[in-house]
């Protein structure tokens, strides 16, 4: 599940690369080192905070921005010397950047009429498009005469007409409403089946890139701070910030006191606690344990064991299939526990009950406490 | 009633406004139409009220070939001066708006300064320049300084089209295959038209109406039509030079209208 898969995967042949890329403006890094390596059809999903260098990365890998530093290859080939008009990228932006003064046939057919595509194929190619974002009707129509998903459809179509090997999109459904956004998900998601390409997405929703991505990497700084499946990234998150960026963590401190067949053993304010040692600590290091909210069990406190925390009620919250539970720990600390409908109707717990968690060590991850 | 006198007042503040709108609007237009009645005088000279109706000045302006002359020099300076202003000017401006190089605010201000500069200081300079390069009391001379004078209108409103569009779309033309040229062509140019036109027009418009500069550089042989009506209202004034007014306003108003249109047609594309 983890680690073991991707250096299996590696071995099929790269679409993209990107060799320690570095942006400066000034004397501030926006992209600072960044290393991945696209698979041929593979859906990779940068995600991260604003400002951390998504958007700066996309514009090298297209053309648009020149890296300060570092190597980007496609397929073999280094991009460095090609203008973006010669690079044959698709790329879908944010606010979709359709053309006022063109048809939405006419903003599709660019693309096509730039590679001396004309006559019956460009007229064919341009029906095929609108015909697979589900608008076959609306050539004859500026853009300016559609609604914010069809203009994004339009946008999807022309960055597709042309058969990029690649395609870049940068928050291409961070203008639309809920409703509209899972339903572009699910048609994005079909035409890279249909149609196979290689995908880099951009997007700060996290359920996004859990719902569409094979991989994801999680951005901070500039800097990819992991790479991995949604799973990987979920369930073995290798620092402080993927665990917090990415779902909800309960965080636990405390100091590494052994190894043990790969997992922490940790002495903390709540006793011993286990985890798995997900970022190679040493003995002697200050660590926090990371631990999902859905992963704690509520439990009888006679028993002194491991991973056993207690702690105060102070809010219950109903989610339907569903409870979330906050509680204050006796040092003060905030954590929440999410207990399925079913469980939460054989005892009933409310504010201000004691009650006490407790998880398996292998389902938590015993992090550096800085970073 | 007290709502009633508030309305009242109301009333009263409403047609007082009303009333000093009009004031103000004749004020500014009230010398064009007295010049404009008095082009149609049947008088030999300027007065107002004009006795009778004749187009005698009219035929006067077009029918003697000094006046019909330096109507043509004028023709003849303004249509090449518009076209190299607005391509200078429009190139200058797409590559201010689209570059950051250090020394760009020197170049702007160098580019912008004929507009603030006072007109007789352009004047004095051309004549010392031109006169010792061989532009003086020439065609082109007076295009080239017309040009100097009239680029930083074009520029000015092509930048500001400029600042407007989404430099997003070019880049999209680019990751689509344009290379510059054709991004330029196809999706700059066709958006920043209507500003374009409306520096042409202007630049027209200036240079038709432009006296100062070419007083310094013009001779009796290429002369355009505000010297000879500057020379002339020295002299023996008649009429004629009212019909040049005229038709020098309506020239500019038709300007404007095309302008306006253009405007217009953009607003309601984007
Ligand atoms: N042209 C520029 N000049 C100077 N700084 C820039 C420029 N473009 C981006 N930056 C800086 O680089 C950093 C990364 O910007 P970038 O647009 O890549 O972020 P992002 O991850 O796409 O954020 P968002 O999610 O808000 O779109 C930011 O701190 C930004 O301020
Ligand atoms: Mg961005």
């Amino acid at each position: 599940m983890h680690g073991i898969s991707m250096d299996k995967e590696s071995t099929t042949i790269a679409t993209l690369e990107l060799r320690d890329v570095r942006k400066l403006y000034g004397a501030t890094a926006a992209v600072d080192g960044v290393n991945l390596t696209l698979k041929r059809g593979e859906f990779l999903t940068f995600l991260g905070p604003s400002g951390s260098g998504k958007t700066t990365t996309l514009a090298m890998v297209a053309g648009l921005q020149t890296p300060t530093s570092g190597r980007i290859i496609l397929d073999g080939q280094p991009l460095d010397p090609l203008p973006p008009y010669r690079r044959n990228i698709g790329m879908v932006f944010q606010h979709y950047a359709l053309f006022p003064h063109m048809t939405v046939a006419k903003n599709i057919a660019f693309p096509l009429e730039m590679r001396k595509i004309d006559g019956e194929e460009r007229k064919r190619r341009v029906a095929e498009a609108l015909r697979l974002v589900g608008l076959p009707d609306f050539g004859d129509r500026f853009p300016n005469q559609l609604s914010g998903g069809q203009q994004q459809r339009v946008a999807l179509a022309r960055a597709m007409v042309f058969q990029p090997p690649l395609l870049l999109m940068d928050e291409p459904l961070g203008a639309l409403d809920k409703k509209l956004r899972e339903q572009m998900q699910l048609e994005i998601l079909r035409l890279h089946r249909d149609l196979g390409m290689s995908i880099l997405y951009v997007t700060h929703d996290q359920e996004e890139a859990l719902v569409m991505s094979d991989r994801i990497a999680v951005f901070n700084d500039g800097r990819i701070q992991q790479i991995g499946s949604a799973e990987e990234l979920y369930e073995r998150p290798i620092s402080r910030f993927v665990a917090g960026f990415l779902g909800e963590s309960n965080m636990i401190r405390g100091k590494v006191v052994a190894l043990d067949s790969g997992d922490c053993v940790l002495e903390s304010r709540h006793g011993r606690l286990r985890a798995f040692n997900t970022a190679k600590l040493k003995t002697g290091d200050q660590a926090v344990v990371a631990v999902r909210p859905e992963r704690l069990t509520i439990t009888d406190p006679s028993i002194e064991r491991e991973n056993l925390v207690k702690g105060r009620v102070v809010e219950v919250i109903y989610l339907g299939q569903s409870r979330k539970y906050v509680l204050k720990t006796e040092d003060n600390a905030e954590m929440t526990v999410l207990q399925q409908a079913q469980d939460a109707e054989k005892h009933s717990i409310n504010p201000g009950d004691e009650i006490c968690l407790e998880w398996r060590g292998r389902e938590s991850n015993a992090l550096a406490a800085e970073g | 009633m007290i709502s009633g006198a508030r309305y009242g007042g109301e009333l009263f503040w409403s047609r007082l406004r009303a009333v000093i709108c009009i004031l103000a609007v004749l004020y500014l237009v009230a010398p064009l139409i007295i010049v404009l009645i008095i082009s149609f005088s049947s008088a030999p000279f300027l007065t107002f009220p004009p006795p009778g109706f004749s187009m005698q000045w009219y035929q006067n302006l077009f029918g003697d070939p000094t006046w019909f002359g330096s109507l043509l020099t004028s023709v003849k300076i303004l249509v090449p001066t518009a076209i190299i202003a607005t391509a200078i000017g429009t190139a200058a401006s797409y590559g201010l708006a689209r570059s950051n190089f250090i020394g760009k605010p020197l170049v702007t201000g160098f580019l912008m300064a004929p507009m603030v500069v006072p007109v007789i200081i352009v004047a004095i300079g051309v004549f010392g320049v031109f006169r010792k390069v061989g532009l003086f009391g020439n065609l082109s001379g007076l295009i080239i300084a017309h040009t100097v004078l009239t680029v930083p209108y074009v520029v000015a409103t092509v930048s500001a089209a400029l600042t407007v569009v989404d430099q997003r779309l070019e880049q999209a033309a680019m990751t689509l295959g344009a290379t510059p040229l054709v991004t330029f062509r196809r999706i700059t140019l066709p958006l920043i038209l209507p500003a374009i036109l409306s520096g042409l027009l202007f630049a027209m418009v200036i240079s038709f109406d432009e006296l100062v500069v070419s007083l310094f550089i013009s001779t009796p042989t290429v002369r355009p039509v505000t010297v000879q009506m500057w020379s002339n209202i020295r002299g023996a004034v008649d009429p004629t030079i009212a019909a040049v007014a005229t038709i020098i306003f309506l020239f500019s108003l038709l300007a404007l209208v095309a302008d306006i249109i253009a405007r217009k047609r953009t607003r309601l594309e984007s």
